[in-house]
């Protein structure tokens, strides 16, 4: 809208102005208040902070005062790798699939795969506890990975789907017609060109999985204790300034890989497109 | 990879969900009508428990309120930075995408964590009411509801932005322009203009805040706190406190059906305006 505003415009134009600035204040100002709190020398939450320190990182990364944190964001990124690929590859197929069969069904699967994404996620996480306990499995990281990659799942189809649809099927053809199997054609042509959607979805499914609550909710144990959950414990006790510095951690964390993914693949473009 | 066989490419991701997303739900369908967790002898206990507790329709009245009024508070300070964002240049563009996606890829539980920061006894809002004079003294917003509410509407609003921004990016500027040349005020061209096309987007991201917000365990339980009762919170204490399965399963299935209920109220909507 880069036009002059008649004046009587103007106190509306203003009014958006004001609360579009008061939505990235409120958007913002978090992410710094907690990043600037990770520094604090107070043993409570004050803000601002009387003073800075670097103790609650010191005590975060000391192996043996903070051991069982270590251990938790262990298992969450183990489980969010492993969920990652999965999600990805169930992904990928189905977006295939979808794109060439063309058929009025296609557009109903698409809606079925990404019902998990507006279920309430605590029900479902009840759901899987009560499942695999009625078929008397304990709980286990692979269950753990089995819960989060249906709720990861639809992340990931979401943007790859979106790249498979752009894909020029004549190239496809192509391949064929030159004599690729279809597994040569996928890798050499397919692949290649829908990258970029694959990539973002990985990271999306990444991030689905690490920062999952209702499923490890219920599915995590003390054997395979998930970051978001012993965060919460340490929330909900004894507030723990601990926590603050993890979370600066995990805001520096999302950050970089947001730069990067963002220069690599777009990703920005390919969440709000 | 011919066009025939092509379905078949899907059947993975199908199998995967009927095995660990269908059955579990079915398991859960099954709980709530069993007298315990070994589905043996079954009961509709848990669900006269449900409707006849005022606890509990009030905590699921309390569940749903939640997630209308956070709907309510993004779709007024999002959509109007989504319109700073159709109007503004590449570079606050590109802040505005980032400051959407930044709160979405940190965990929920830093986002939480945040806002005790925030509402606190010491916290940035009480120190700046006291600070300025405005209060005498610190003002409780956490375990209320509106605390609870300002957390959630930052914690969701990337959810209603997102989609936002997406369906404001398929307006034509040359059809802006027209209408302004065409003696058309702001407030016409938006209402005309901008709002018919954004519609998508608002109800996909309404449905999304809507959920999330109805469901968003950590935030309740520590912002909201043990007074304020909503239906995680009940469903989570009924199976992992007090072990009461058929409960927890009746309560879940009851949040689970309220959110469907809405969600395709939301949808229903979309195509009517769609027809219209």
């Amino acid at each position: 809208m880069p036009r002059l505003l008649a004046p009587s415009d103007r106190p509306l134009a203003l009014l958006i102005l004001a609360l579009a600035l008061l939505a990235l204040l409120i958007l913002i100002g978090p992410v710094i208040v907690v990043l600037v709190t990770s520094f604090t020398t107070s043993q409570a939450l004050r803000f601002p902070p009387p003073g800075l320190t670097l103790r609650w990182y010191e005590a975060l990364f000391d192996p043996a005062r903070s051991a069982q944190i270590h251990k938790a964001a262990g298992n969450s990124l183990l489980v969010a790798v492993t969920v990652a690929a999965f999600s990805t590859g169930l992904a990928t197929a189905a977006s295939l699939g979808i794109v060439r069969a063309r058929a009025r069904w296609a557009r109903a699967a698409e809606g079925v795969f990404m019902a998990p994404l507006v279920l309430p996620g605590i029900a479902y996480g009840l759901a899987t506890l009560m499942f695999f306990s009625w078929l008397r499995l304990p709980p286990s990281f692979w269950l753990l990975v089995a819960g989060h990659a249906m709720i990861a799942t639809p992340f990931a189809l979401r943007t790859v789907g979106a790249s498979a649809a752009g894909l020029d099927t004549t190239l496809l053809d192509a391949s064929a017609s030159l004599g690729a199997s279809p597994w040569r054609t996928f890798r050499r042509v397919v692949l290649p060109l829908i990258m970029p959607g694959v990539a973002a979805g990985a990271f999306l499914a990444f991030i689905s999985s690490l920062d999952n609550v209702p499923v490890s909710l219920f599915l995590g144990s003390a054997e395979n204790d998930m970051l978001p959950i012993r965060m919460w414990g340490m929330m909900e006790s004894s507030l723990d300034v601990r926590v603050a510095a993890a979370s600066g951690v995990l805001v520096a964390v999302a950050f970089l890989l947001l730069v990067v993914m963002d220069r690599t693949v777009g990703l920005v473009r390919r969440m709000a497109g | 990879m011919d066009e025939r066989g092509a379905w078949r490419l899907a059947l993975p991701l199908a199998v995967a969900q009927i095995l660990f997303f269908l059955a579990p739900l079915l398991i859960l369908a099954a709980t709530s009508f069993a007298t315990d967790e070994n589905l043996v002898a079954f009961s509709h206990q848990a669900w006269a428990d449900v409707v006849a507790d005022g606890f509990n329709l009030r905590a699921t009245w309390n569940t749903l309120r939640l997630g209308g009024l956070t709907v309510i508070a993004t779709v007024v300070l999002a959509v109007p930075l989504a319109l700073l964002h159709l109007a503004a240049g590449p570079g606050l563009k590109k802040v505005i995408l980032l400051a959407a996606v930044l709160p979405l890829l940190t965990s929920v539980v830093v986002r939480t964590f945040s806002w005790i920061a925030i509402l606190g006894r010491e916290g940035v809002i009480n120190n700046v009411l006291v600070g300025t004079g405005i209060t005498a003294g610190p003002v409780p917003l956490l375990q209320t509801e509106h605390g609870l509410i300002l957390a959630l509407t930052q914690i969701e609003m990337p959810l209603m932005l997102l989609p936002l921004i997406a369906s404001m990016g398929r307006i034509d500027p040359a059809l802006l322009d027209a209408s302004a040349a065409l003696g058309a005020s702001l407030f016409r061209t938006l209402r005309k203009v901008v709002l018919p096309m954004a519609l998508p987007g608002l109800l996909a991201g309404a449905t999304l805040v809507f959920a999330s917000a109805a469901t968003a365990f950590i935030s309740q339980s520590v912002i909201g706190g043990g007074r304020l009762a909503y239906l995680p919170y009940l469903v989570w204490q009924q199976a992992m406190v007090v072990f009461n399965w058929p409960l927890a399963a009746a309560l879940a299935l009851t949040l689970m059906v309220s959110v469907i209920i809405v969600v395709l109220a939301l949808s229903a909507l979309g195509r009517k305006i769609a027809d219209a």
